[in-house]
């Protein structure tokens, strides 16, 4: 829907919060780097991997879903994010949601698949930094050392007092996506900007 | 906290898991064909067995999956996890019990244990003046006033050249940067330290370390700090403290300090950084482990701080794990808990040393949330106290502390000291005080034959009393003369003038964390105390906290440990280089002596903080206590903020002696975290004000504020509640928003409502199940409202029910139930109906929703929706639509929660500012008006619609609410079916939702109000009949009313009933919930 035609510009659940998140990693001097990245296209997929609606829907994205847990795979501009033993995320870049949700439907044809638009209910905050990991070590009790928690992995669990999904960017330094449902964002927000403060 | 084993994402903490109660008890197959009981039975009786117990969780923080776990109920210990559908598997045995000291022989054979000597006596120059009068002068001691100094000139690692000016009770002092308070005042002379809680009896600083009992002060500046004890005190320019009478007094003002928590992860946490934790660290330090080493004070070394030993060791094994990428070593870190998994929690003191020059971006205090695969005790050993008569004069002093004071800060705690012992560890503090210039009256030993380190004493000059003990004190009130005479007589008295007491009454290692961590304790007969034992998890003990007290044996138990642990882990250790220890004189065992005799009246101190003597242990015997957590109970012995560090085994010994007990068999009481007291700032850190519960807000949240509302919280989300125009309060502004809902139109952010698409071929059969009414039936682009209930009948939420396709349809749920729906019914797809190929999905944030409501509303909607047909033919009551309003992608449907011809908008929330604004002006020539949840509450209120959660309790069925409409008569079964059966839920006095009138259409009665049968109160038990809900003001109806569950309350319709408010009864008539438009001739406009 968010790709029908525009009159007005879209607003994202940080969009007042941008400022501050600048300003932060501004005066971090390099230390951290806080930014939202909004308007992701997020699809949900639901399978039973035992049929073979995962291999089509994988042969349709160009890639294979991740089965092991807590795991990416990346191809081109999609991020598919283990979310489950049958569900999976499927990240692409702004506006292709419609288009991922068409062609992940079209691969299922006849099997069982759910696929949902979920583009909206969680935006994604960039975490990055050398000091990316000590920030995060205040309120997640997951170990992210990059030996437990190294490119390719994903979990999804609590930051602070809110559930997000957690994702290792590509290299150890590229620090982290932390997915945040929209309505949680401005909370989140303020608690990574408070947990900064020794760091700015 | 627990690490439990999700099946899918492997150990996560406990926190993110919900509980599911006894697995394996399937949902019946036929509930129709069961008896009452046997249906009583599977909704309420589960097994509650000791032992293994195959149950149900969910991790619901990650994957929401369900599993199934067999947990010992004993031991907490999770034994098996396994997914559901699959078979419980064969109950592995409880964790082996592993030894807390791998390494050591068992007890029996292992070799003499004896403390050290220091065999190279420091800073030998004695004092300027020094006495050197033998023992049984009877001169008086000169003191500081005599301008001889207690600070010796070379010793001790405080910084000469950095002064420091505190202020304790009013008066100004001078210390050193690296002093404690405690060896500040020390170095000033000053001993006492206030008085005693319940006795008012001048006390004296009595340690060097956290186990202070005495010494208890009261930080004023920079900031008012309450019970710290001025032995861990660091010293600070401007401190200000004075000395308490037992109690503390909180800041009056909040603490502008910030206090932070961070979660740390290792291969091996190391606790204590003295010798054994020095040499574990160094074992590991280049293994490429992950390795956390704590110690509560500013420089490492522990006990070698007190004794001046192998600091050069001391200092290159520091610099090592400096430098080292993989290893942090946190200083003035209290590990204060140590619970199940190897979770331990630590306080670190970041700024409290710097006083008034601490950074106020800089946490304070921090408490480290720590994960260890394995940990290393290396926490070392209090010193014990003796129980003599007048023991608590200031001047008695623990002996290795006064040996501390001396090395470690160069403070003199007296010139003239008498050494009380039973073993030989006192000997040692003795030599090296001589050394430093205190001069040593007598050591009085209770052993008869001291043996090698005796010799050394008398060879050093020192008179030693074997088989003597300590009768009684004098001073006023600090100590000048002790009283000795043979052990166990009163005869052969002989009086030593001294103003320092020395005791050592041998040592207890500090098992605290060992025992918080499930370690078992056993008795250890040459140590004469409790030593660890045996634990299930991976810890071990090493040095003298497991009992060992020679410091070579403490060195190599501590490198054996470390080597052990990263090994384990899968590292190389290395052989660490560890200081070469001198050759001592031959140990002598230890005598265990609690109690000596004195004069009867003379009180025998136990706990010197709680002012429990002997005497009072005595009457907790005589009154038939006979385990020590009872006599600490009674008699308050060990519950003070020291927790009987130095006071709890002493206790135990001396119940043991009154009754006649051994002490292995009387154990120690429970050692429970913390270790130290924390205070209530650090526990919470960042999660106060603001942070301390996420507040949910919707993508309009903005437009609200900025428009004045004010806001409700609704679970964890921020409604606004209504908005209050110029000068109006509550009353006025939601009388004016009813009543633009029901005369032209008014608009709502419905955001909050929890939305959930469920898809798949068995989405219909699944939805049957789930609601009381049918949904299977419903046709494509249209609507229909359910109730959800617990098999027990009872009502859990309601909701909408869209049909998006065939297969596919739209939930909603209310905004606090949203998750907890979501949960309900993967619970019962994934452990009992798994065979449905059905998906649940959350999109509550996918849509914004917003309320159009009023005979209006079609006149806006129509304006903004050019290709939506919204005549009440085209577009009827419970249907939904596709289409654009104000040129965004929408979906429309109509439902009504007022009774009104209403519209709810559902579009994207990146645009749902765009709609809002849209509507706001093209609703303006109508006088559109914003309202929120009480208007809301008000308009269903009066249409009778109950809201789940505010109308019912958890005990309210849906036939009770009036709904036996929405409860299938077709369906062979949903969930809560046959619960409509059962002799409870078809009482005829079962409560009923029903509307209530006051009388007076005045008076509004409070939520909550009960309410009577008859005119007059008659005495108590009064019986109530029910009680309020939900109360209004109607514009619409021009009075108050109210929403109440009266009993039989349907078939007292018209009945006049009676609610007590204040003093008065109010009369009230019990009508029909649905008070306007009974005929629902407004819904379409």
């Amino acid at each position: 829907m968010a790709d029908t035609a525009l009159t007005a510009p879209l607003r994202s659940p940080l969009s007042q919060v941008a400022a501050r998140l600048a300003a932060a990693t501004r005066t971090s001097r390099g230390a951290i780097r806080l930014a939202e990245v909004p308007f992701l296209a997020q699809i949900n997929v639901r399978l039973d991997v035992k049929g073979a609606a995962a291999d089509a829907i994988g042969l349709a994205l160009g890639l294979q879903l991740p089965l092991e847990p807590d795991t990416v795979v990346r191809a081109g501009e999609l991020t598919v994010l283990w979310l489950g033993p049958d569900e999976w995320l499927v990240a692409g870049p702004t506006g292709s949601e419609r288009d991922l949700e068409r062609r992940i439907r079209e691969a299922a044809g006849d099997e069982p698949v759910s696929v949902t638009d979920v583009s909206a209910q969680r935006t994604t905050l960039l975490v990055t930094g050398p000091r990316a990991r000590d920030l995060l070590a205040h309120g997640c009790a997951l170990d992210l050392h990059p030996r437990a928690f190294g490119s390719g992995r994903c979990a999804q669990t609590t930051l602070g007092r809110a559930q997000v999904v957690l994702v290792a960017r590509d290299e150890p330094r590229a620090g982290f996506w932390v997915l945040v449902r929209s309505s949680f964002a401005g909370y989140l927000a303020d608690w990574l900007l408070d947990a900064a403060t020794e760091y700015v | 906290m627990l690490l439990i084993p999700c099946p899918w994402c492997g150990p996560r903490d406990e926190t993110e898991f919900h509980y599911g109660g006894q697995a394996h008890v399937p949902y019946p197959e036929d509930p129709s064909a069961l008896t009452d009981e046997e249906w009583a039975r599977y909704l309420f009786f589960r097994d509650n067995p000791k032992g293994p117990f195959a149950e149900r969780w969910s991790h619901a923080a990650g994957c929401r999956k369900w599993f199934n776990a067999v947990r010992d109920t004993a031991t907490n210990e999770i034994l098996a996890v396994y997914r559901s559908g699959e078979e419980r598997p064969a109950t592995p045995g409880p964790r082996p019990v592993r030894s807390a000291c791998p390494g050591v022989p068992p007890p029996g054979e292992s070799e003499d244990k004896s403390p050290s000597p220091s065999s190279a006596v420091k800073g030998t120059e004695p004092l300027l003046d020094g006495t050197g009068e033998s023992g049984g002068g009877t001169a008086p001691i000169s003191g500081s006033a005599a301008g001889r100094p207690f600070r010796h000139p070379t010793r001790g690692r405080i910084h000469r050249d950095t002064p420091l000016t505190f202020t304790f009770d009013g008066t100004e002092y001078q210390g050193l940067r690296g002093d404690t308070l405690a060896s500040a005042l020390i170095a000033n002379g000053l001993i006492e330290a206030g008085t005693s809680i319940r006795l008012g009896r001048p006390r004296g600083i009595f340690s060097a370390g956290v186990e202070e009992p005495n010494a208890v002060v009261q930080i004023e500046a920079p900031f008012p700090e309450p019970m710290l004890p001025a032995t861990t005190v660091e010293l600070y320019d401007g401190l200000v403290a004075s000395t308490l009478p037992g109690q503390g007094r909180l800041a009056g003002e909040p603490d502008p300090a910030r206090y932070d928590a961070v979660h740390a992860h290792c291969d091996l946490l190391i606790v204590g950084a003295g010798p054994a934790g020095l040499a574990a660290a160094a074992a590991a330090v280049r293994s490429g482990a992950r390795v956390i080493l704590a110690d509560d004070q500013p420089e490492p070394g522990g006990s070698l701080l007190g004794t001046a030993e192998h600091l050069d060791w001391v200092t290159d094994v520091t610099g090592q794990l400096d430098n080292a990428p993989e290893v942090r070593f946190l200083r003035r870190t209290t590990v204060f808990g140590h619970y199940d998994d190897n979770h331990l929690l630590a306080v670190e003191r970041r700024t409290n040393h710097l006083g008034a020059d601490a950074p106020e971006h800089v946490s304070r205090e921090r408490v480290w949330r720590i994960r260890a695969r394995r940990v290393v005790l290396a926490t070392g050993a209090h010193e014990r106290s003796l129980a003599f008569a007048d023991n608590d004069r200031p001047g008695v002093m623990l002996a290795a502390s006064a040996r501390t004071y001396v090395n470690r800060h160069g403070a003199l705690p007296g010139r003239r000291a008498v050494v009380l012992t039973t073993n030989d560890s006192a000997y040692d503090a003795a030599l090296d005080l001589t050394a430093a210039g205190v001069d040593i009256a007598a050591i009085v030993d209770t052993r008869p034959a001291p043996g090698e380190w005796a010799e050394c004493a008398r060879q050093a000059g020192i008179e030693v009393l074997a088989g003597h003990a300590v009768t009684g004190t004098r001073g006023d009130p600090r100590l000048t003369a002790v009283t000795v005479a043979p052990y166990g007589e009163s005869e052969g008295q002989r009086e030593f003038i001294a103003d320092l007491l020395l005791v050592s009454g041998g040592w207890n290692p500090v098992a605290h964390l060992f025992s918080q961590s499930g370690g078992r304790l056993r008795y250890d007969e040459a140590l004469g105390s409790f030593v660890p034992d045996t634990c299930r998890q991976a810890v071990e003990v090493a040095g003298s906290a497991s009992g060992a007290l020679d410091l070579a044996e403490v060195l190599a138990q501590g490198a054996a440990a470390g080597a052990r642990a990263v090994e384990a882990e899968g590292y190389t250790p290395q052989e660490p280089s560890l200081p070469t220890v001198a050759a001592r004189p031959r140990p002598t065992p230890a005598m265990h002596v609690y109690t000596v005799p004195g004069a009867p009246d003379a009180p025998r101190f136990v706990d010197l903080q709680r002012d429990v003597t002997v005497d009072d242990l005595a009457r907790a015997a005589g009154a038939g206590l006979r385990s020590v957590e009872h006599t600490k109970r009674y008699t308050t012995a060990g519950t003070a903020n020291d927790q009987g560090k130095t006071s709890g085994f002493l206790a135990g010994g001396v119940v043991a002696e009154l009754l006649g007990v051994d002490i292995s068999a009387l154990g120690t009481t429970t050692f429970r975290p913390p270790y130290t007291p924390v205070s209530f700032a650090a526990l919470a850190g960042r999660d106060r004000g603001v942070l301390s519960d996420p507040v949910r807000t919707t993508a309009l949240h903005e437009w609200h504020a900025a428009h004045g509302a004010l806001f409700e919280n609704v679970g964890q989300w921020k409604r606004p509640w209504y908005y209050p125009r110029d000068g109006e309060d509550m009353e006025a502004a939601v009388l004016r928003e009813c009543a633009a809902a029901r005369g032209g139109v008014a608009f709502m952010d419905a955001s909050t409502l929890g939305k959930i698409d469920v898809q798949g071929p068995d989405a219909g059969v699944f939805l049957d199940l789930l609601y009381t009414n049918m949904m299977s039936t419903l046709k494509v682009g249209m609507i229909r409202y359910g109730v959800m209930c617990r098999p027990d009948g009872m009502v859990l939420d309601d909701g909408t029910v869209i049909r998006l396709a065939q297969d596919r349809f739209l939930v909603t749920t209310t905004t606090g139930n949203a998750a907890a729906v979501l949960d309900w019914m993967e619970e019962w797809l994934q452990t009992e109906w798994p065979e449905l190929q059905v998906h649940c999905t959350s999109v509550t944030e996918q849509w914004a929703t917003v309320a159009l409501v009023g005979p209006r509303s079609r006149d806006v909607l129509g304006a903004l929706a050019p290709r939506l047909a919204v005549a009440k033919d085209d577009f009827p009551f419970m249907a939904w639509r596709e289409t654009t309003v104000a040129d965004i992608g929408a979906r429309v449907c109509r439902i009504s929660f007022s009774g009104e011809l209403a519209y709810e908008i559902n579009v994207s929330p990146w645009e749902a500012l765009t709609l809002w604004q849209a509507l706001h002006e093209a609703g303006s020539p109508y006088g559109i008006t914003p309202y929120g949840t009480e208007t809301m509450h008000v308009l269903r209120a009066e249409k009778g619609y109950p809201i789940i959660g505010q109308d019912t309790d958890g005990t309210v069925t849906p036939q009770d609410l009036g709904m036996s409409w929405a409860v299938s008569k077709k369906k062979p079964d949903f969930i809560g079916k046959r619960s409509y059966s059962r002799a409870d839920t078809v009482r005829p006095d079962r409560k009923h939702l029903v509307g209530l009138l006051p009388v007076d259409p005045a008076v509004f009665l409070p939520e909550g109000t009960h309410l009577v049968a008859d005119s007059e109160l008659p005495a108590p038990p009064v019986p109530m009949l029910g009680h309020v809900t939900s109360s209004y003001r109607s514009a619409t109806l021009g009075r108050t009313f109210a929403l109440a569950l009266i009993k039989g309350g349907r078939d007292r319709i018209g009945e006049r009933l009676y609610a007590p408010v204040g003093d008065r009864l109010v009369p009230v008539t019990v009508a029909s919930p649905v008070l306007y438009d009974p005929e629902g001739a407004r819904r379409d406009g």
